[in-house]
């Protein structure tokens, strides 16, 4: 993994702490080519991978890079599953029967419905097979290096104890695409446990690691031993701990902490951009 | 341990179980849904007991505390006959359909100790907490108007329907969106006396609202708008806001942003100065256990375990308050009529 990601939240109006600002970003990231000239900017500075939900904007800006092979030879895309408002929208509107009739692909739910028959273990993890391939149709030709699991999904099947399925997606995306699965979480050390028992060995957790301690459930200082003891490759996110914490400062926090991989960020404009790798650039030279 | 049982493991049902799994003071006894898909889903991979017949369930497992959610219509009879067994309740709003049922099963309380909550998670946001804190100290002086908000796409295009799309079974906006804001208002400010006008609108729905516009009166006598509309896919989620003007000051907040406006310097209070102030739900909200789409989710529920454990006294979301949301409700609805 790259030592700095950059993230999708700024096209997409997702806006931890103000909705003025995300109607703001949603009104400047209207047009595809500005999120295009934004990832531009990060691969000028220097980044070369971007992690996205499946978002159905996405799709364009895959259908961008495929066009342009020499521009974005290097390019990697790090995929997130699924594009969560878009599930829970529907569940709201067509229950839980009903969002699967709607997105599983081909008569899959409507025949295993009508025939009434048996479940076998196994057919659920075709539904999510099923599922995890029609979120990725629209990454066809391009380098998805690392497949994440979104923390809706992660931390609700978490809570629910449901290992095996966890395990399932971690093997499903090696076996099928042949490259990392990774998850995302808001619970990390939970899921850190979760997935040693489950025998997961050296698992990509993405998770909020920040000074102030934010969305960091049981606790910074649990999340600073595990960081410490635990074998895993941590990328952390929501480093500013949601705009609470001074830019320097919070850099200088995740880059003091040497397990972690990768830093995820996001940013709008290229001053921003630029301000934030050089940052981490010479926090880490300064550790070395 | 509180050992609690969840009837209806839809959307609501499903986010409430896992909070629950993953709470250190909870075991899972039972979960009750008809979907034969849901609980083998369940049984499988979580290894709950299943049901798919809730009076089984209760005499069976015997819970200390039992999560409803299921269509409303559904909730009367449900814990009609979960506070006759003696089990604490917590209940997904709208408490319940028609207001003499909510007043029967206040009555039925009377006198047991049983714990009774209602999932308006708003409550529990650090923001809205903040405000809370505001107006009770009188912050911004005389409230004269307020103005409660809420939008987001649920049902955005004409299509298939589910109890949601049902007026009988409690479906709608006013029901499923503006019950929020309803419930914020009454907290926050005082409950909702009368209506003075008040519009349903179906926008893509065929059966049910998809936008509610009214003006309303609270029992302290101060006025407001209420303009609440699920169908707006110009909001990415559900975003509700309220505004409250006063003779000092003016509040604006969301989920995730304060703005306090301060006529004076020497009557504001504490951390606030003379014009605006920003506050974000970053520095307001408290940290949880276990996250899943919000602290509020987690905060919610552990208020009700603490409440039954003896730690806290149960003072928010009381079957009582949600009776005067749904009391408020129903005169919006009658006020649609006329």
């Amino acid at each position: 993994m790259e030592r700095i990601l950059f993230g999708d939240n700024q096209f997409f109006a997702v806006n931890h702490i103000s909705d003025e600002k995300s109607r703001a970003q949603s009104i400047r990231f209207k047009e595809d080519s500005a999120i295009i000239k934004t990832l531009d900017q990060a691969r000028e500075a220097g980044v070369n991978t971007f992690m996205c939900t499946t978002h159905e904007r996405i799709a364009n800006i895959c259908d961008i890079i495929r066009k342009h092979p020499k521009k974005y030879h290097n390019f990697n895309i790090y995929p997130c599953m699924p594009y969560a408002h878009k599930y829970a929208n529907a569940v709201t509107e067509l229950g839980i029967t009903g969002t699967l009739k709607e997105y599983v692909p081909g008569n899959f739910i409507g025949s295993m419905l009508k025939g009434g028959m048996a479940f076998l273990s196994k057919d659920y993890l075709s539904i999510m097979e099923l599922l995890i391939d029609s979120e990725m149709k629209m990454f066809k030709g391009i380098n998805t290096p690392v497949i994440f699991l979104q923390n809706v999904v992660t931390d609700l099947l978490l809570g629910l104890g449901m290992k095996d399925i966890l395990i399932a997606f971690h093997a499903y995306i090696k076996k099928k695409y042949n490259v990392e699965a990774g998850f995302i979480t808001m619970n990390m050390p939970k899921l850190v446990y979760l997935l040693k028992e489950g025998g997961v060995e050296n698992p990509i957790i993405c998770s909020s690691i920040n000074s102030a301690g934010f969305r960091m459930s049981g606790g910074k200082a649990l999340y600073e031993k595990i960081l410490k003891e635990e074998q895993f490759r941590p990328i952390a996110m929501q480093v500013l701990g949601g705009g609470a914490i001074p830019v320097k400062e919070a850099l200088e926090y995740v880059c003091s902490i040497p397990k972690i991989e990768s830093i995820l960020f996001g940013a709008s404009s290229k001053s921003n951009i630029d301000q934030t790798v050089e940052l981490i650039k010479s926090f880490d030279r300064e550790r070395k | 341990m509180v050992r609690v049982a969840l009837i209806g493991a839809g959307k609501m049902g499903l986010s409430h179980l896992s909070i629950l799994g993953a709470h250190p003071d909870v075991e899972i006894v039972g979960v009750c849904d008809t979907s034969k898909m849901v609980t083998d889903v369940l049984e499988k991979y979580s290894g709950f007991k299943c049901f798919s017949d809730y009076s089984k369930m209760i005499s069976q497992v015997n819970p200390d505390a039992v999560f409803v959610s299921v269509p409303t219509k559904m909730h009367f009879k449900i814990i009609k006959d979960l506070l006759t067994a003696k089990v604490h309740v917590f209940s997904e709003k709208p408490f319940c359909l028609k207001p003499d049922e909510g007043a029967y099963l206040i009555q039925m309380l009377e006198n047991t100790g049983l714990i009774n909550q209602v999932g308006y998670h708003n409550k529990f946001i650090g923001t809205f907490q903040e405000v809370k804190k505001l107006i009770d100290n009188e912050s911004i002086g005389d409230i004269y108007h307020f103005q409660a908000e809420a939008y987001g796409p649920v049902v955005i295009r004409k299509k298939q329907e589910t109890w949601r799309s049902s007026p009988e079974e409690g479906g709608g906006c006013l029901m499923d969106y503006a019950s929020h804001v309803v419930d914020l208002l009454n907290y926050l400010i005082s409950p909702v006396a009368e209506v003075h006008s008040s519009t349903l609108k179906s926008i893509f729905s065929s059966q049910v609202d998809d936008a509610v516009y009214a003006m309303l009166k609270l029992k302290n006598k101060v006025s407001g708008l209420l303009s609440v509309n699920w169908s707006d896919e110009t909001h990415r989620k559900m975003s509700t806001s309220i505004t409250i003007c006063g003779t000092k000051g003016k509040i604006i907040s969301d989920a995730s942003e304060l703005k306090v406006y301060f006529n004076d310097s020497s009557t504001c209070p504490d951390s606030y100065s003379k014009g605006w102030n920003i506050k974000y739900v970053t520095e307001l909200s408290q940290a949880v256990d276990f996250n899943l789409r919000g602290e509020e989710y987690s905060a919610q529920i552990d208020h009700f375990i603490d409440a039954i454990m003896g730690r806290k006294a149960q003072s928010i979301n009381t079957f009582e308050s949600a009776h005067l949301t749904d009391m408020a409700l129903n005169m919006i609805k009658l006020k649609s009529l006329n």
